[in-house]
């Protein structure tokens, strides 16, 4: 049941690719190709329900005096290659990481020809990750957000060049 | 129309750019209350959301009976990404630099 205040916290992110719904779901959840765009950090999926998650730094973060992992969370749902449910924890940073864990949802649909991939992030009592999220951290140098990592998925699926950090 | 031309479409308009900045401030809103901000009829402000949503710069979603909606920045960050990007090329060192900056400050 979606109250008010979620409806106020939740971000939604929406691109189409032109690539097919296999194709997206690989890039979200293997972690040869997790590392070839946004953030550059392999993520590592146990994809069944309870299995874990784990977001890993990038090298170059890593050469900035990172810890190993940045993200960690647990699998609600697997349904390859159209539906990822998913908690998610920032670890990176000691305020968003005592935020505790956020929801998030990937949905993938086929739509003439192109992929519709919709990010559903729920961040209820997340004030600070989803300030983040959003890409208002940008300037400070720390990416920007989950439209950042959709721009530049898009761009490697569509052209295979990602971004360089 | 490109995707392109149907963000530019979009943006060209007073109303559409007030909705989506009320949008900003307090996301997954109902037309009745973004209705409410505006001087003009339901059908109005339905079609003025109906062009944000072709041009992805909002997406619904279902919610018991009510259809929320929310602001979608990919569009703009992809206009962004490919127009602006290409000329100020830097170094974007993530998170890594953001926890660098907190330590500093904090």
């Amino acid at each position: 049941m979606t109250t008010m205040t979620d409806a106020v916290t939740t971000q939604m992110y929406r691109v189409y690719i032109k690539a097919t719904p296999e194709a997206v779901w690989t890039a979200i959840t293997d972690p040869e190709w997790t590392q070839k765009y946004g953030y550059g950090g392999r993520g590592e999926y146990d994809l069944r329900p309870g299995g874990a998650y784990v977001g890993y730094t990038s090298p170059q973060m890593r050469e900035h005096g990172a810890p190993d992992i940045a993200i960690d969370g647990e699998v609600i749902e697997s349904d390859p290659p159209h539906k990822l449910v998913q908690t998610w924890r920032m670890l990176m940073d000691e305020d968003m990481a005592a935020e505790g864990f956020t929801r998030l949802t990937y949905e993938i649909v086929e739509i003439s020809g192109a992929t519709r991939l919709t990010i559903t992030h729920e961040l209820e009592g997340a004030p600070q990750l989803a300030e983040l999220l959003s890409g208002g951290w940008e300037d400070r140098g720390a990416g920007g957000g989950w439209a950042w990592v959709l721009s530049s998925l898009k761009t490697l699926l569509e052209t295979g060049e990602g971004f360089t950090h | 129309m490109t995707d392109d031309d149907l963000v530019f479409k979009a943006l060209a308009d007073p109303t559409r750019r007030f909705l989506l900045d009320r949008l900003f401030v307090r996301d997954g809103r109902t037309l009745t209350e973004l209705e409410s901000e505006l001087e003009m009829t339901r059908f109005g402000v339905m079609k003025h959301l109906r062009v944000l949503e072709d041009a992805g710069l909002v997406v619904c979603r279902r919610s018991g009976r009510e259809k929320l909606h929310f602001l979608n920045p990919v569009p703009i960050r992809l206009i962004h990404d490919r127009w602006i990007d290409k000329y100020t090329e830097r170094q974007v060192s993530a998170l890594a630099d953001l926890k660098n900056e907190l330590e500093k400050t904090g």
